[in-house]
């Protein structure tokens, strides 16, 4: 079946089967492979990408639903510098390995866009739906907790 | 300006996050060869039966299916795999089989592999197999393998593998004295590294050039470019392996799997390019299982709190076949049950039982995490018993800087003596107290605090690193004077480009940004060994530095063929080779790049050590364990990074309290796996323990290599175990709660709260 969708800015189609996962169309059918898939049943967030604004588990979807939609995954967050939380993942070393790190990248951002003041215990909660095998999380955390200004003065301006 | 000696030590922020951050990270599941074809594997469903009967034709009759392979597509003999570790004769007949033939051992065991147009054709296909199994009764449990419900391998007769010895002095002559004796069983579930990258491969043959090239490489690359060579008939020369970006390892990933052999020999067959991606549920019942072990130990203390000696019997489930480095755990519990204390008699026996689950390998700390839980949960119970404090009990046992070096036991059948090189393990033990408060947390002991329970505990640890018996690298500084360093080590997402780019900056008295780390991949140095037993910055960063020696004569050789005089003559500094006020900058120093190679050996083990105390506070009424705080503190002799050393600290620690609390790979009577996905096999989140903190000190340089530093990164998790039983026990001291099994989950712990009170009320 031909869909279209807004992927990272641009109009993008493809011809998908039904059954095929809105994760597979990104990385097979668009080649954008920062996108990973560590579970493929939706626990671990490392495929989440941004629908609309809302980070959704891109494992979870199929390519038909996002028809018309917009679709952002972490490639389409950064241009050729760190955004103010990549920088800040890396000055804490938040990632080790960096395989779950889109899924941490877009969750968080999906967060703190909707919530740039959302306190430690409120990001904690938003990324226990990620899972991270190298970090323990504690770096993760701190450097949420420190990204939350740019999102803060984002939205006063 | 002379930059010699400004990046070790220095928090340099990683190179690598430049492009993991953005997504441009480059997986085994990224990578994609023209014209290729998908791979996907029949597992068996049965623990333990005889294949009677494999029908394929069913499933090659749909289109986009290629080839379907079984154990009669490979040859006369099934290839088996080879161990990489103490590769002893008498485990020969456990080896396993790249595909079963004959006989399946566990679920999960690969039967058969389709190759077909997409994946998705090729999962359709598998269900167009017709698999006849007869089955035989499954041996799910050390009961089950000791009463021979079924045995494994007929002709060895016994689910017994062999046994591991450790020994020293004279145990039975020591306990006959001995003022005190305790004697207890423990148990530690099966669990595993569960990295978060499920494995997978690229294939590619050529043909004409007789070439084989696989991607997805991690670990071990070149002793398992050896092992494929010859199971192919290849030789070595005619096999790469390649690294691309690895997603975690932590002693899993990389060693030597059926499908390392299965999709190139795919891709052989099938003439074209075979890829294949695990998913987690066939990661969960295929990638190697650890730390399945059970014990019955005796541990002997004078009156006064001096330690004697540990006597007593190990039984490990190693599953139904010996993986690659499957001895190493339960020979690490025998032989590191001492720990960093002194004890003059061990006599422990560690056996390796065969039952029909996934084999079992390395995980971060292996055996260590087990034989500390059993040996700290020891010296809490005798110091309860002997009514010595805990913390002065284990001060007095400590092995003293003075005793370095220190043997530990030895061990058969496969000697690996060795000591422990140096250390002031009082000094950090001290620390560690201090710095965790414990005078101040002692006024809650055994305290009730809003429903919870609180208590203490401290243990220290030692932790391996370094193994030899060598690492290579090689030097191109080209051209322009950039510095390009191929090693034999091997990225599992530790931060390798960032540490050895410090490294080779300082030796070379270069900017770092002008230096690039190649590494793992077998195109790049004659011999490697890779990324195990904490050894990459301690063996890949010594090669390093005898390399860039090695670089710096050639450079003076070269400068001075220019400028007329000895090489003795040419001083290096600031990128330049000089004599007097001529100055010949590394770029265009040559018009050919300058290339070295060097080797470091090095057998004698790194011994980093550490001192971990925590503060938990537990629900009775529902078992749930809260950890209110954990201080580490570990000297590691050397550090290159501290923000990657302290990020493996912390997140080892939080995978040794998975361990500790959640991480369960639980098996059925009839050995059937049950925790087959994330929503059953529970990893720690983001919110289950928020207060981890770790300090690393440079006390006690290595004496064994020029770096000075020893291998760190699994010693976090090492004691979480024992420590955190310690402090359940010591924060429910009032219903004297034992544990000595984990995991600690709510239902355990809850239970044994329920006893304790009905005990009580009975009393």
């Amino acid at each position: 079946m031909q869909i279209e969708f807004n992927l990272n800015g641009q109009l993008v189609g493809a011809d998908v089967e039904p059954r095929t996962t809105l994760a597979d169309c990104i990385r097979n059918d668009f080649g954008q492979t920062g996108t990973h898939l560590a579970c493929e049943h939706g626990v671990c967030g490392a495929c989440t990408v941004l629908l609309n604004g809302e980070a959704v588990r891109s494992c979870l979807m199929l390519a038909a639903q996002v028809q018309g939609e917009q679709v952002v995954t972490v490639e389409g967050l950064s241009g050729d510098e760190l955004t103010p939380l990549q920088a800040a993942f890396r000055k804490h070393h938040a990632l080790q390995c960096g395989f779950c790190t889109p899924g941490f990248i877009t969750t968080a951002h999906a967060l703190l866009s909707h919530e740039p003041n959302a306190d430690e215990e409120r990001i904690r909660e938003v990324l226990s739906g990620n899972l991270c095998r190298c970090s323990g999380y504690i770096p993760i955390v701190e450097a949420v907790l420190e990204s939350r200004s740019f999102y803060q003065d984002a939205g006063s301006k | 300006m002379k930059v010699f000696n400004s990046y070790i030590g220095r928090p340099m922020e990683r190179v690598e996050d430049l492009r993991l951050l953005r997504g441009r990270g480059t997986f085994v599941a990224d990578v994609n060869r023209p014209n290729q074809l998908y791979a996907v594997i029949l597992r068996s469903s049965t623990a333990h039966g005889l294949i009677k009967s494999i029908d394929s034709s069913e499933a090659l009759a749909l289109p986009g299916v290629h080839r379907v392979l079984t154990g009669k597509d490979l040859g006369n003999k099934v290839p088996t795999i080879p161990l990489r570790l103490q590769p002893l004769p008498q485990l020969e007949p456990f080896h396993q089989p790249v595909l079963a033939d004959k006989k399946v051992r566990y679920v999960g065991e690969p039967v058969a592999v389709v190759i077909a147009e997409s994946p998705a054709i090729a999962e359709d296909a598998l269900e167009h197999i017709s698999l006849d199994i007869e089955p035989l009764p499954a041996v799910a449990t050390r009961g089950h393998a000791e009463a021979r419900r079924s045995v494994l391998f007929e002709d060895h007769g016994s689910n017994v593998a062999i046994t591991w010895k450790a020994f020293r002095g004279d145990a039975d002559e020591a306990f006959k004295s001995a003022d005190y004796i305790r004697r207890e069983t423990f148990k530690v579930q099966r669990h595993a590294a569960m990295f978060m990258e499920p494995r997978g491969f690229v294939a590619e043959w050529d043909e004409a050039a007789g070439k084989l090239t696989v991607w997805g490489a991690a670990k071990t690359a070149w002793h398992n470019r050896r092992t494929l060579a010859a199971q192919l008939g290849l030789p070595v020369e005619a096999v790469d392996l390649i690294e691309v970006d690895v997603g975690g390892g932590f002693g899993s990933r990389g060693e030597f799997y059926p499908e390392d052999y299965l999709i190139p020999a795919a891709a052989r067959i099938v003439g074209r390019p075979v890829k294949w991606t695990e998913d987690r549920r066939e990661h969960m019942m295929s990638a190697n299982h650890a730390r399945d072990m059970e014990c019955d130990v005796e541990f002997a203390v004078t009156r006064d709190g001096r330690f004697i000696g540990l006597r007593g019997q190990i039984w490990s489930d190693i599953g139904a076949y010996i993986r690659t480095n499957g001895s190493v755990g339960p020979r690490n519990l025998a032989q590191y049950m001492s720990g960093p204390y002194c004890m003059e008699h061990v006599d422990l026996k560690s056996s390796m039982l065969t039952t029909n689950k996934t084999p079992c390998g390395t995980y971060r700390g292996p055996g260590r995490y087990e034989t500390d839980f059993v040996r700290e949960r020891m010296i809490d119970l005798a110091a309860q018993d002997l009514k010595i404090d805990r913390i002065e009990l284990r001060r007095r046992n400590l092995v003293a800087d003075a005793q370095m070096p220190y043997p530990l036991a030895s061990i058969t059948p496969y000697d690996s003596s060795t000591e422990l090189d140096s250390g002031d393990y009082h000094a950090v033990f001290d620390r560690c107290v201090k710095e965790f408060g414990w005078e101040e947390r002692s006024k809650m002991r055994g305290r009730m605090i809003d429903g919870y329970y609180h208590g203490l505990a401290i243990g220290s640890f030692i932790e391996g690193g370094a193994a030899g018996p060598k690492e290579e690298v090689r030097l191109v500084l080209a051209t322009d004077g950039a510095l390009s360093v191929y090693m034999g080590s091997s990225s599992v997402g530790q931060g390798l480009e960032t540490i050895m780019a410090q490294i080779a900056a300082d030796a070379m008295e270069m900017p770092y940004h002008k230096i690039t780390i190649f590494h793992g991949s077998t195109s790049y140095v004659k011999d490697g060994y890779g990324a195990y037993h904490s050894r990459s910055t301690v063996m890949g960063g010594s090669a390093i530095l005898v390399g860039a020696e090695k670089l710096k004569e050639l450079i003076r050789k070269t400068a001075a063929g220019r400028l007329g005089c000895k090489p003795e003559e040419v001083i290096i500094n600031d990128e330049q080779a000089s004599l007097g006020d001529t100055h010949l900058p590394f770029a265009g120093l040559s018009d050919t790049p300058l290339e070295v190679e060097a080797e470091f050996f090095n057998k004698k083990y790194t011994w980093a050590y550490g001192t971990q105390a925590a503060h938990v506070a537990v629900d009775p009424g529902t078992g749930h364990v809260k950890v209110v705080d954990i201080m580490s503190v570990e000297d590691v002799g050397r550090m290159i990074n501290p923000l990657t050393l302290h990020g493996q600290a912390i997140g080892s620690i939080v995978q040794g309290l998975g361990g500790a609390f959640l991480e369960h790979l639980v098996y059925d009577d009839e050995g059937q796996l049950l925790t087959g996905s994330f929503a059953d096999y529970l990893l720690p989140s983001a919110t289950d323990f928020p207060s981890i903190h770790s300090i690393t000190l440079e006390l006690k340089p290595c004496p064994n290599n020029p770096l000075g530093a020893k291998g760190a990164g699994e010693g976090g998790l090492i004691p979480v175990g024992g420590l955190m039983a310690n402090a359940v026990a010591d924060a429910l001291s009032h219903l004297n709660v034992q544990p000595m099994e984990l995991p600690l989950s709510p239902p355990r712990i809850w239970q044994l709260v329920e006893n304790a009170e009905a005990a009580r009320a009975k009393a």
